[in-house]
């Protein structure tokens, strides 16, 4: 299980109905489905991950997020998940928009650019970064919309979005706590739970 | 015959003698339904799925009637051991539609009144009136609860309309390159179908056989027509392209075929017509255009599917421009707005509306993957 949905199943109440926008295979949120007895339902785009999540029970859906979520009704999940898929859509504002549209409460996860990792490879190479999280070329990937935790929390401010809690994992034990003090430096993935 | 495959199957008849009136109107006093089962049903009637056909399907769905037959049913790629609708799992029923021209009571019939054959006279069937029929099979075979009714096109119309007649009956519906409605495009083809069939000659007012005629041209052009909408562009152009008949350039005889697709089509319209009835042909695609999820709810999906306590699963094919992806999607945004459960897959398919009968990988894939699910 990747370290950012273990962190995000804290802020999943039991018997929440929740909704996972890029849900891939499914495999968390069957886990959201066990551990709260959650009614859950997941979107996603990869036709191979849509078979293997519905192969898990689920109810999936397959839709591009990029076309928005118009035809989930207003507020009507307790939760809309979103781990690390804002910076692969086109408009990561308007996903955060209609996700707080349709959800009482979200939470957002994304890899943070501002990590000290990627300003070094910047600085020193003049190429961008490609690590494990983001091991994608410029040219072919699905990430198209990085950011940091600062430029996050400055869209938050912008558009009204309250901040109800975050957490920062940074590489390791140390480098998580290092994230959670200065997050814009250290943290490599970014959790953030958001309501308007 | 492959080792997933039913081997020999044989139809069953069941007599109804309780009489069944038509939402629009006319009763049959008695009827006969003829269908056909592959699987065992266990001893709770917990594994029972129903197989709802299409416009010119029937009762045989899958496996072969003889050693010789030349062509399995019509859904063999679905319908077996280790398939998605497995039968070593379920107990599978699937029948012929009242209307239809396979051997339950429909046009061709007698009418027991008058000892006549129907002809014109048989009474109009909805999508309705099929599934209270089906939902008669269901009691005389034991089954209070399907669980699952399945069906693609027309018949994914008639599995949406269990879901609403009898929702403590069914407990998932899968709906496969169907429409709560028709469009107007869709009726429009189906009227041309049925033009083409009343204006031949031999069509008699639909008294062709008390007359001794048949309309075969009128049926063949009506198929024909059909089954270029079943079909998408790139699936004709990729198998039939602009090649010609071989020959076909030194025979200049009039009307002769010269393109393979001409060909192609006169040969389906022609097969068609010599075992299908013309009168069931404009019964089934009336009782489409007719067709309405949402009418008895004020035109509101959402109301309709309310009432339902099912899960569902649907389906679209990319390349169906007679039941688009965009039809598909209604139902689902109607199911998320009732908050039914529902699952949607648009499998990529080049084959147009025709791919729900076809083995793609993905396809069966998801609907052996949601299938699964389905507790027996």
């Amino acid at each position: 299980m990747r370290q950012d949905l273990t962190h995000i199943l804290r802020w999943i109440k039991s018997g929440a109905s929740v909704l996972d926008l890029g849900c891939g295979d499914g495999q968390f949120l069957a886990l959201i489905q066990k551990e709260r007895r959650a009614r859950v339902m997941g979107i996603e785009i990869d036709p191979d991950a849509i078979t293997q999540a519905m192969s898990r029970g689920l109810n999936i859906i397959e839709q591009n997020l990029d076309g928005g979520l118009a035809n989930f009704p207003d507020q009507s999940f307790d939760m809309v998940v979103m781990a690390h898929a804002l910076q692969a859509v086109h408009y990561p504002d308007q996903v955060l928009e209609e996700m707080l549209r349709v959800g009482r409460e979200c939470v957002v996860t994304f890899p943070n650019f501002g990590h000290w990792r990627s300003r070094l490879h910047l600085a020193t190479r003049g190429r961008m970064p490609v690590s494990r999280f983001m091991p994608y070329s410029w040219y072919d990937t699905p990430n198209i919309h990085f950011c940091t935790v600062r430029d996050f929390e400055t869209l938050c401010a912008h558009r009204g979005i309250k901040i109800l809690g975050r957490d920062m994992i940074g590489g390791n034990d140390q480098g998580t706590s290092l994230a959670r003090r200065w997050p814009n430096l250290f943290a490599t993935t970014a959790i953030y739970h958001i309501s308007r | 015959m492959q080792e997933h495959d039913l081997g020999i199957v044989s139809p069953r008849i069941e007599r109804f003698e309780e009489p069944l009136h038509f939402t629009g109107g006319g009763s049959l006093p008695t009827y006969e339904l003829v269908y056909e089962t592959y699987g065992e049903l266990n001893s709770s009637a917990s594994n029972a799925l129903l197989i709802c056909h299409a416009l010119s399907g029937h009762h045989h769905a899958a496996g072969y009637h003889s050693e010789t037959d030349r062509k399995p049913g019509w859904w063999n790629a679905c319908i077996g051991p280790g398939k998605p609708i497995d039968t070593r799992r379920f107990f599978v029923v699937s029948l012929n539609n009242l209307g239809g021209c396979h051997g339950s009571t429909g046009p061709a019939s007698e009418n027991p009144q008058t000892g006549e054959v129907f002809g014109p006279e048989f009474p109009q069937p909805q999508v309705d009136d099929w599934v209270d029929a089906q939902a008669r099979l269901a009691d005389r075979l034991g089954i209070h609860c399907w669980a699952a009714v399945v069906g693609g096109s027309l018949g994914g119309m008639q599995a949406m309309a269990w879901s609403l007649r009898y929702p403590e009956r069914l407990r998932h519906c899968v709906v496969i390159a169907a429409a709560m409605k028709l469009s107007a495009q869709n009726i429009a083809f189906n009227e041309i179908a049925r033009r083409a069939i009343m204006s031949d000659p031999g069509y008699a007012g639909g008294y062709y056989l008390r007359e001794g005629k048949q309309p075969t041209q009128g049926l063949a052009l009506a198929r024909m027509v059909g089954h270029i909408t079943y079909l998408s562009d790139d699936a004709m152009a990729s198998r039939f392209g602009r090649e010609l008949q071989p020959g076909s350039e030194d025979d200049t005889a009039d009307g002769a075929p010269q393109f393979q697709i001409e060909s192609y089509l006169r040969y389906q319209g022609q097969q068609f017509s010599s075992v299908f009835d013309a009168n069931s042909y404009v019964l089934m695609t009336r009782a489409l255009d007719l067709f309405d999820l949402a009418a008895a709810y004020g035109g509101d999906a959402v109301a309709a599917f309310a009432k339902a306590s099912c899960d569902y699963l649907v389906l679209s094919f990319s390349t169906d421009w007679r039941f688009s992806p965009a039809r598909s999607r209604e139902i689902v945004d109607a199911l998320l707005a009732a908050e039914r459960p529902v699952s949607y897959a648009e499998i990529k398919a080049d084959e147009g509306h025709d791919a729900f009968l076809l083995p793609i990988p993905r396809y069966l894939a998801v609907l052996d993957a949601y299938l699964k699910r389905v507790e027996v």
